[in-house]
């Protein structure tokens, strides 16, 4: 029997795995986004498993809106990425710190 | 009938019209426009002023007493520009507009090359505005403002000729030292304020009796008596404009000034300011005997001190500065008797012939193209003679030769102060009658010097005569001093008599210098002449104990033949006559046998040096101090610095975090978001 808590593991396995990559990679910045992407997943699947927990299909409108509003953060990354290169010719995350301080 | 207030109105505000056309429209109305002006605003003042007297005393006039304008008001306190005008008003009133009158006409004659004439002649009609604002004040806010305005317009003048660094710093000295006494001052107004609830001088004397038994506590574990601390406060004030001991010093150093304003500002009137006052607060000062006690001694203290300094020197107008500080503290000892009117009596004297004496010195110093040193004079007489006699009726009456006004108003102080039982008289009676001798002694000394024996100059004709001559025209007054070509003892021109524009005025002083004493003795000093303008305690009242004794100004010149200061002064007389005309030698060989006397009184009892020590060098230390310590240290260095410094310190530290890398940022988000959590789980625990 699956029960809430599995989907509830899952979810912070996906979460713990989307945040490993933000901190671990120092490569590419196209696993930036996935990575983000993947964190946007797992909160999704809490939405799901709460909704059908609790009976509420509330839960799982908001997952609608969530992946709607995903796509195209995902789009305007990509955007930003294609011009980051074009002006960069990198997208190597360890070059890119013009912020520093 | 009374005075109108319209008329008093234009003798103040003459002269101040005649002041701003002058100043500010200079330029537009040019050199003589500036001095037609200022002279009619002064003339019409001083025209008034007499009618004012007149009316005073002979038409029968009601003292006039109002406030016509109010200044401002704080909370129940009003104040207001009004006049005061008695007789002791009308006096003052017909002194200072005589002389400034005189002074505007002279310095037409001995300012003729100046550049400055147009700011001169406004600067002396605005001296003679405030001083009429302070004499006919009726209230002590506006005697504070005339105080002021008099004290700025000396700075000015002292300070006339700004290139010269003596000037400067004779100006500064002079408003550095009457900051002292104008402190005293303004705590001595103060103190009224606090103990009467009004500056208004008639509600003042009304209610003075009620200050007896007040008290003020300033240190611990003793009572001051509050009349005595008005009293000396108040005089404290009088000791810097009067200059007194140990407030003196400015004034020798203000003979920088132009010696139309040494006669006007610093012999005639504006230094006689502080006995003014004095005379005129009668009412209090009539309360304490301790206050008065002070004012005595530090009299006498300049009485005699002042005047043996005057004999070492060799300027010719330090000379007579010296002699005015003596006859200044011959003034403040009659007040210290309470004499006030022989106090009053000796300054109407002293204004006409030690003006007279100013601007005879001025009238040889243009004579002598701007020599002002006594060594290279001598034998002047038979080059300027109208300055030589009224020179010597000036002369004659600072030394007391009896008929001529000094001897009229110095015997009746030194007999007062005989006749007076007061703490400190004692000292103040050997003080007034040696410094009768070392009077004579100085003026003697000055005429001999000046006007006799041998010609200690030479006339350098036709040496570099063009240049020199273009050279001083260029310098009149200004900067001769510093002139480079300057050699003392060689002048460029013989000596000549000054235009009539100079000698005028000295004959027209010189007449009250003989006359005025003998006319006016009777009724001003033992008569009733002052009325309630001057009040005195009947136990105190000495000039109306000599009163019995008075039997007519002639009796009392004669009188004078047999009293002691007329030896005294004919003593000084023999000494300067034997000494500088007939054996000048010996001046030199008393030189270097008293060398430790010279040496103390040419320095001035080194009191210039101490106070430079003390208070100018001590002032600059401790700005030093202050600057190094509270400015460049705690200011600048902990707070201004530091807190700039603290910021960087931090930022510095900070800005590593800010490494640019968007992991760290991420990482520092998921950190804060644990964090944020974790709290709200610990606090729900």
């Amino acid at each position: 029997m699956i029960t809430l808590s599995h989907y509830i593991v899952l979810g912070a396995i996906l979460f713990c795995i989307a945040v490993a990559g933000l901190f671990i990679n120092r490569k590419n910045v196209i696993v930036l986004l996935m990575a983000i992407e993947l964190m946007l997943l797992a909160v999704n699947t809490n939405f799901v498993a709460f909704s059908r927990f609790f009976g509420d299909v509330g839960g799982q409108v908001f997952v609608f809106f969530i992946l709607t509003v995903a796509a195209a953060e995902s789009a305007i990354g990509l955007a930003i990425l294609v011009l980051l290169f074009r002006n960069r010719s990198t997208i190597n995350v360890a070059e890119i710190d013009s912020m520093k301080g | 009938m009374s005075l109108s207030l319209s008329i008093l109105l234009t003798i103040a505000l003459a002269p101040l019209v005649g002041s701003i056309l002058a100043g500010l429209f200079g330029k537009v109305i040019g050199r003589a426009g500036a001095h037609t002006a200022t002279l009619l605003g002064v003339a019409i003042a001083c025209g008034l002023s007499f009618y004012v007297l007149y009316q005073l005393v002979w038409g029968g006039a009601q003292n006039f007493n109002q406030d016509i304008y109010t200044w401002f008001q704080i909370g129940q306190y009003h104040a207001s520009v009004g006049f005061m005008v008695d007789r002791l008003t009308a006096m003052m009133m017909v002194v200072v507009t005589f002389v400034s009158l005189l002074v505007h006409l002279y310095t037409i004659g001995y300012m003729a090359d100046d550049p400055g004439y147009q700011r001169f002649f406004s600067y002396i009609s605005l001296f003679t505005f405030s001083m009429l604002m302070l004499v006919m004040s009726n209230n002590f806010m506006q005697l504070f403002f005339g105080w002021e305005a008099v004290g700025l317009v000396s700075y000015l003048l002292i300070g006339f000729w700004y290139k010269r660094p003596t000037a400067i710093f004779a100006n500064l000295k002079a408003f550095l030292v009457n900051r002292v006494g104008d402190f005293g001052f303004l705590l001595g107004i103060s103190a009224i304020l606090y103990f009467m609830g009004t500056l208004d001088y008639q509600t003042a004397f009304d209610h003075a009796p009620e200050l007896v038994g007040k008290t003020l506590q300033i240190t611990q574990n003793h009572a001051w008596d509050a009349a005595t601390v008005i009293g000396i406060l108040l005089f404290i004030g009088a000791m810097g404009k009067s200059a007194q001991v140990p407030l003196h010093v400015w004034l020798p150093d203000s003979m920088e000034g132009p010696t139309p304003i040494s006669a006007l500002i610093h012999a005639a009137t504006m230094v006689t300011a502080g006995i003014f006052m004095v005379a005129r607060m009668s009412p209090l000062f009539e309360l304490t005997d301790a206050a008065l006690s002070f004012i005595l001694v530090i009299g006498s203290t300049t009485a005699l001190f002042t005047g043996l300094i005057g004999i070492v020197q060799n300027d010719i107008k330090r000379v007579i500065a010296y002699s005015t500080l003596s006859q200044l503290g011959y003034m403040t000892v009659a007040l210290g008797v309470s004499a006030y009117s022989g106090a009053v009596f000796h300054l109407m004297t002293h204004a006409f012939f030690k003006a007279l004496l100013f601007l005879g010195a001025g009238s040889v110093i243009i004579g002598m193209h701007h020599e002002q040193d006594m060594r290279y004079m001598g034998g002047l007489r038979k080059y300027m003679p109208v300055t030589w006699i009224t020179m010597w009726i000036g002369s004659l009456a600072l030394a007391g030769t009896p008929f001529f006004s000094g001897f009229y108003s110095k015997d009746a102080i030194i007999e007062a102060v005989g006749e007076s039982h007061r703490w400190g008289a004692g000292y103040a009676y050997f003080c007034v009658l040696a410094g009768v001798f070392v009077t004579s002694l100085y003026s003697f000394r000055l005429l001999y010097m000046t006007f006799h024996g041998k010609e200690r100059f030479t006339v350098a004709h036709g040496h570099a005569h063009h240049d020199a001559h273009a050279s001083h025209d260029d310098a009149h007054g200004d900067t001769h001093k510093e002139d480079p070509h300057h050699e003392p003892g060689i002048l460029e021109h013989a000596p000549h008599e000054s235009p009539w524009v100079v000698t005028v005025p000295l004959v027209l002083l010189a007449i009250p210098s003989i006359l005025i004493g003998f006319f006016t003795v009777g009724p001003m000093l033992f008569g009733d002449w002052f009325g309630k303008a001057i009040h005195v305690n009947e136990a105190n009242n000495v000039l109306g104990e000599l009163a019995h004794e008075f039997h007519g100004a002639l009796n009392m010149a004669f009188h004078g033949f047999t009293a002691a200061p007329f030896w005294l002064a004919f003593a000084g007389f023999a000494v300067a006559t034997y000494v500088y005309l007939f054996n000048p030698s010996v001046a030199d060989k008393a030189k270097r046998a008293l060398k430790p006397v010279y040496e103390l009184l040419n320095h001035k009892y080194w009191i210039d040096e101490l106070y430079f020590a003390v208070f100018a060098k001590g002032g600059v230390k401790l700005g030093e101090g202050l600057s190094k310590v509270g400015d460049a240290a705690i200011i600048d260095g902990a707070i201004v610095n530091g807190s700039a410094g603290l910021v960087q310190r931090i930022a510095s530290g900070t800005r590593r975090l800010q490494s640019g890398f968007l992991f760290h940022y991420a990482f520092a988000m998921i950190l804060g978001l644990i964090l944020l959590l974790g709290g709200y789980w610990l606090i729900g625990q």
